[in-house]
């Protein structure tokens, strides 16, 4: 069974999806990513979707879906790296994802949430290599 | 002596070319800024030939015969190149119809004696050129459609340029009507041109779009939303007051969208939003 890998970036979790996500995959990511994000205590999780060419609208409400539930846990989420093609595939069948940020890429992705969650994030001071 | 017109046209092409090009020189529609004279000749001595060498005395009863093919296939590549060329209707439809008047011409001059057998033959010479000038004139509307089908093609690629306004910063100034296939087009270009730019915010100027209805608000919403999923910030300027005031009308709602009144302001924001200040060097003079 394949598995998608959820890395540990200090205090975010990225998740990098490489293949096109079937219907099972994306429900086996949501729960190994709410997990995660409970185990780990993340404050934010990215969802990298460049390499993702093909979306339909249960990918798009698997992404809804991660925001809300991540945002239940204290964590924001951030889909980067989306190919103009699928966001032009996700408005045109409704779903204009509110509530999920976005970003370029990875690294504003970081930042954003960076900003996002603010200097007083305790968390965030343990990490070494942080840009502040 | 040539009594049908098969025999007239196998015999007297030369003849008949003569005086199908001296009647379209003495023609009022001539249109010699257009065309020399010895290509209007070239073009009419091909027409001629093809004609002679397929018409045999069963076909030219059948205008639709296949044999015809090879003619309507040189009649159809002229009307198309003369509409392109900017001919009108009127000419081109002389332009055939100037080819009947000369082998009539001939056709009565031979047949002076026997004008039952004139009147056949004119019969069927009429039905021949009637159905050249249905195809004549299928193939100049044809043609001038796909000049106008290039011209739409053209106008909406031109009319929709992304440009880099700084770095990180875009900006699309959109004229004209936005419709479904313009609004695919302006998202295709923009969003591509965010994930080659790399940029951050894009700034839709719709200043020149002449009017707003819910249509085109509802595309404007698409774009907007579409560039946020990119992960972009999108705003929308240059709207006019009377724009203002159909879009409240109209009921749309765009306060999710960061709308400013002009490029100026816009352009003002997307710094701010980049942390950017201009600021003018002190002690240097206004010029």
């Amino acid at each position: 069974m394949d598995k998608i890998p959820i890395l540990r970036m200090g205090t975010f979790l990225l998740v990098t999806i490489q293949v096109d996500l079937y219907d099972r995959l994306a429900l086996n990511l949501e729960s190994d990513l709410i997990n995660m994000v409970h185990k780990t205590g993340a404050r934010g999780v990215l969802i990298d979707i460049s390499a993702v060419s093909i979306v339909d609208s249960f990918m798009g409400r698997i992404l809804g879906n991660i925001a809300c539930m991540t945002r239940v846990l204290d964590a924001e989420t951030v889909v980067v790296g989306m190919q103009p093609a699928v966001a032009i595939t996700l408005i045109e069948l409704g779903l204009s994802l509110n509530g999920v940020y976005t970003a370029l890429d990875v690294e504003r992705g970081i930042s954003l949430l960076q900003t996002k969650l603010g200097p007083n994030d305790e968390l965030a001071d343990d990490d070494a290599d942080d840009t502040e | 002596m040539a009594n049908t017109i098969t025999e007239l046209l196998k015999k007297n092409k030369t003849q008949l070319l003569d005086r199908w090009i001296h009647v379209q020189l003495t023609s009022q529609t001539l249109r010699d800024d257009l065309m020399s004279d010895d290509e209007l000749r070239a073009q009419s001595e091909e027409l001629v030939n093809a004609l002679a060498k397929v018409i045999t005395e069963e076909n030219s009863n059948q205008p639709d015969s296949a044999d015809f093919d090879e003619v309507f296939e040189i009649l159809s590549t002229i009307s198309m190149s003369r509409a392109r060329q900017g001919f009108s209707p009127r000419e081109t439809g002389t332009y055939i119809n100037s080819l009947r008047e000369a082998i009539i011409n001939l056709l009565q001059e031979q047949l002076l004696e026997s004008p039952a057998q004139l009147f056949a033959e004119s019969q069927k010479l009429t039905r021949l050129l009637d159905h050249f000038s249905v195809i004549t004139f299928e193939t100049f509307i044809k043609g001038r459609e796909e000049v106008i089908f290039r011209q739409t093609e053209e106008i909406s690629d031109i009319s929709t340029p992304v440009i880099q306004i700084w770095d990180g910063i875009l900006a699309l100034p959109i004229i004209g009507t936005l419709d479904s296939s313009r609004t695919q087009v302006v998202m295709e270009n923009l969003l591509q041109k965010i994930v080659d730019t790399g940029s951050s915010i894009a700034i839709l100027d719709i200043s020149g779009v002449p009017a707003v209805d819910s249509l085109v608000a509802q595309h404007l919403i698409k774009t907007v939303s579409a560039t946020r999923l990119m992960g972009a910030d999108c705003i929308i300027s240059g709207i006019r007051p009377e724009i203002a005031q159909t879009v409240v009308h109209l009921g749309i709602d765009l306060s999710n969208i960061i709308t400013k009144a002009s490029l100026a302001s816009a352009l003002k924001h997307a710094f701010s939003l980049q942390k950017l200040v201009i600021k003018r060097l002190e002690g240097d003079k206004i010029r």
